[in-house]
């Protein structure tokens, strides 16, 4: 009998706690469709927010900036970050324990500091280049814009690849390079062809994971975009200007989106699961 | 296996020139004044905002509790069930956190107003309205809503190593449910509680949105006063700085006495 009701008070608790998670953006989502502007009465079903949202010039150049930082970050992080993973574990004890020290300092700084260090670097880079210039040696005046939100992006990106693709390494048996080796492949080709596809599952996730950072990141490009606007960015400038049910149209959007990655994901995960069962 | 150290040299180069050097040049900054001679004064005039360190790090370890206590039987509850269930609960609380928090925390802006759908349910009761919008209350609630996540999956992930048996063990051999909790369940996830605690309590102590949002004006905290100096009307890298410096040395703080707390549970645990 008391486990009875131990379990019915774990089930409410649990949903309860699910309830305080997900109503907000359930309240959100469902006045996306309001007819009227008010957020606490509901007068009538439109999808006019919708349509305004997708003739919002700020918001699809703000969307088209983030998709195009996140790719061209993702890409440089993630090369620069296998190769890094494949050096650090040829490396001894010691300096393997610096680097990944220095790895880490992104990951547990707050990120309004790394937002705020990296802007004073950029502030020096525009200050030291006027004497450059001087010198005859030709650089950009500032670097504020998408320079330096490629740049920031691409740091704090970084650790994360490394902390994918190192375990990945670890596991690998050194032995098949070797054997490639002996069986007449030089060290490039033992590297991209045998090498390479098993880590590609670890470098992909990797990749993902960066992608997902940076379209997500408003703190550090707030410090560092210059006077572009990425998508969490226009988003912010949004919700200064208090009432807009653009930005209800744009979450329910993005709930869907994540949601499709999310459950297409675990299918794909879940039958993968099965097939590895079926082996065993 | 491959031993190619010279391949892991761009990533260090890139590394100091972008994330070591810039935290040394904050320290510059923060130790001179605007000509660039050495001077303590920046990290002085921080007592005038002392106020503001003191609301930063209230509401931050609220936030953190809250969490914790919030947490700590759901990611228990969430350990004990069947492991296919186990991960879509997982998938469930992971899923706000891929909504950005700027979209989070606007819900909740229009949710507290005092016309908002929250005020509106409780005049159906004859309660209310309450003034919940930018208050302190409010922005310890984002810092909850937000961070909640980040408590729950460490805790999680340190209760499902405990196995069934072993609270068992402690029940029969007398424990009570208090001392079950106590003596047996807590110290076993004190490395998830650490865990949880700096994700909480980090991104809590150094936001500057959460409280503009649902704060107001009146409850800035050290991110917000870090911002206005940097791109603000106050405008004042030095002083920005010297801030900077101080919540670092806040998160260095915070971090090492959950290290400490981390290594007596694992000690714990090994018993």
């Amino acid at each position: 009998m008391k486990t009875k009701h131990w379990r019915t008070l774990q089930r409410a608790y649990v949903i309860l706690i699910m309830g305080f998670m997900y109503l907000p953006i359930g309240v959100m989502i469902a006045f996306s469709f309001n007819e009227s502007k008010s957020r606490s009465n509901f007068t009538g079903f439109t999808l006019d927010w919708y349509k305004s949202l997708f003739s919002n010039d700020m918001i699809l150049e703000a969307l088209a900036l983030s998709l195009l930082v996140a790719v061209i970050s993702s890409i440089v992080a993630t090369v620069l970050g296998t190769m890094a993973a494949i050096g650090i574990n040829g490396m001894g004890k010691k300096s393997r324990l610096v680097i990944e020290n220095i790895s880490y300092i992104p990951v547990v700084n707050p990120e309004i500091i790394t937002g705020v260090s990296l802007m004073l670097l950029f502030v020096g880079y525009n200050t030291g280049v006027t004497f450059l210039n001087g010198l005859g040696i030709p650089l950009p005046d500032s670097l504020f814009g998408l320079p330096t939100l490629l740049i920031s992006h691409i740091t704090f990106n970084l650790p994360y690849v490394i902390f994918n693709v190192s375990p990945k390494l670890r596991q690998l048996d050194g032995r098949i390079y070797e054997a490639a080796l002996d069986l007449g492949c030089d060290h490039k080709q033992a590297f991209f062809k045998v090498v390479l596809p098993q880590l590609t599952p670890a470098i992909l996730s990797a990749f993902l994971i960066c992608i997902t950072y940076s379209i997500d990141d408003f703190i550090i490009s707030y410090f560092n975009c210059g006077t572009l606007q990425t998508l969490p960015i226009a988003i912010y400038s949004m919700t200064r200007k208090k009432v807009s049910p653009e930005i209800n149209a744009l979450s329910a959007i993005m709930f869907l989106v994540i949601l499709t990655i999310i459950l297409v994901g675990n299918a794909r995960e879940s039958r993968q699961y099965k097939r590895d069962q079926r082996r065993v | 296996m491959i031993k190619k150290k010279s391949l892991a040299a761009p990533y260090l180069v890139w590394m100091v020139i972008f994330m070591v050097v810039p935290l040394f040049i904050v320290i510059a900054y923060a130790l001179t004044d605007k000509s660039g001679a050495f001077t303590l004064s920046n990290l002085t005039t921080i007592g005038r905002y002392s106020s503001v360190f003191a609301r930063s790090l209230i509401l931050a370890a609220e936030a953190t509790l809250i969490c914790l206590v919030l947490a700590f039987p759901l990611g228990y509850f969430l350990s004990r069930l069947r492991s296919s269930k186990q991960h879509t609960m997982l998938m469930l609380i992971m899923l706000p956190m891929w909504m950005n928090f700027l979209l989070r925390t606007y819900a909740w802006m229009s949710l507290l107003e005092n016309n908002g759908l929250i005020n509106k349910f409780l005049s159906v009761f004859g309660i209310g309205p309450f003034n919940m919008i930018n208050t302190s209350g409010a922005v310890v609630l984002g810092m909850v809503y937000n961070y909640l996540p980040y408590m729950i999956l460490p805790l999680y992930t340190a209760m499902t190593k405990i196995e069934d048996s072993v609270i068992e063990a402690a029940q029969d051999l007398g424990a009570s449910t208090w001392g079950t909790l106590t003596r047996v369940l807590i110290p076993l996830s004190a490395p998830g509680i650490a865990t949880g605690i700096t994700m909480v309590f980090v991104p809590s102590v150094s936001t500057f949105i959460i409280s503009r949002m649902l704060g107001g004006g009146s409850n800035l905290l050290i991110g917000d006063l870090i911002e206005l100096q940097f791109l603000g009307n106050s405008y004042n890298f030095n002083l920005g700085s010297a801030m900077s410096l101080v919540l670092m040395v806040i998160v260095l703080l915070c971090m090492s006495f959950t290290n400490t707390f981390d290594e007596e549970g694992l000690e714990g645990g090994a018993m």
